[in-house]
């Protein structure tokens, strides 16, 4: 219990003490100004995830280090990078781990097949029923 | 009918033990350190400006130069690096080489913090828009990484190292070739 608590206490720590002193990174809080490669910076910076604040998305998220990734975004963005190529790029780097969107993978395929066997499952048993019903 | 039953029977197994299952994964800690998955490949090129006007910058070959070192990501206003200094400090006196990455600091912060909390780096680079960070697969301050002679990264290190983690990071040191 004691360890719990302390490491508890330690996952409070980091948060708390980063507090930095310098200007965010350029891209960080400016949008870019074609709005068209904004909204694409957008649409890939709400499905990554901030890896200070876990929970948060790097497009709703004010720690420093989620608007260096938005730089990161926004500048590959701009220089004509594809969205799914720099969320590669940062899988490689952080693992799955880093992007919400769910992808089918050896590991996670299950995932996506029992619903679609549940739902044809369910249809078996409706079609069994109805007849019945006749 | 029966078949209907046991079915029944069947949902309600998987149910229970879908639930034993959420029940199991709620008492267990949570892991939050994010390790990279860079471990095993090159780091990537970069090349940083020096953090402080007495040592070198750091680059990306600085780091490929035939000799295994410690790659330190730390900043003056992150507080547990304060407290991996004396660790620090004894890693470089049993020979490792240290390098430092100062993320998102003022070169007068970087100074101050050393003079108070030793410097056992020869280089070290200054990352502003934590970029190497980035590229290095770093979630957070402090992180180490063991960087063999060919720049390639061995072993990462999450949060301050403390008196018992220096030995494991000797060993992956010596293991980098170092």
């Amino acid at each position: 219990m004691k360890k719990l608590l302390l490491i508890l206490a330690m996952l409070l720590v980091t948060p708390l003490a980063a507090q930095d002193n310098l200007p965010p990174a350029p891209f960080a809080y400016q949008q870019l100004e074609d709005p068209e490669l904004e909204a694409m910076a957008q649409d890939l910076m709400i499905t990554l995830r901030c890896l200070k604040c876990q929970s948060q998305s790097i497009a709703d998220s004010d720690a420093p280090m989620a608007g260096d990734m938005r730089h990161q975004v926004r500048t590959r963005i701009a220089a004509g990078e594809e969205p799914e190529a720099i969320r590669e790029w940062l899988i490689q780097r952080y693992g799955d781990y880093v992007s919400y969107q769910p992808r089918v993978k050896a590991s996670t395929w299950p995932l996506f097949a029992i619903p679609a066997l549940l739902v044809l499952g369910a249809i078996l048993v409706l079609r069994g029923r109805l007849r019945k019903a006749k | 009918m029966t078949r209907f039953r046991w079915f029944l029977w069947g949902v309600v197994a998987v149910a229970a033990g879908l639930f034993g299952l959420f029940a199991y994964q709620l008492t267990q800690p949570k892991d939050e350190f994010i390790e990279s998955a860079m471990i095993g490949q090159s780091i990537p090129a970069f090349a940083l400006r020096a953090a402080v006007p007495d040592r070198p910058g750091l680059s990306s070959e600085d780091l490929a130069d035939g000799k295994a070192k410690l790659v330190n990501i730390f900043a003056s206003w992150c507080i547990p690096c304060r407290a991996e200094a004396a660790q620090l400090e004894v890693l470089r006196e049993s020979g490792a080489e240290i390098v430092g990455i100062a993320i998102r600091d003022r070169p007068e912060d970087v100074s101050a913090f050393l003079q108070v909390y030793g410097n056992p780096f020869t280089r070290i680079g200054a990352d502003d828009i934590s970029e190497v960070q980035l590229s290095l697969g770093s979630s957070g301050v402090p992180e180490t990484f063991v960087v063999d002679g060919n720049g390639v990264i061995t072993y990462q290190h999450i949060g301050d190292i403390r008196p018992e983690h220096v030995r494991t990071i000797l060993y992956q040191l010596r293991e980098a070739g170092a």
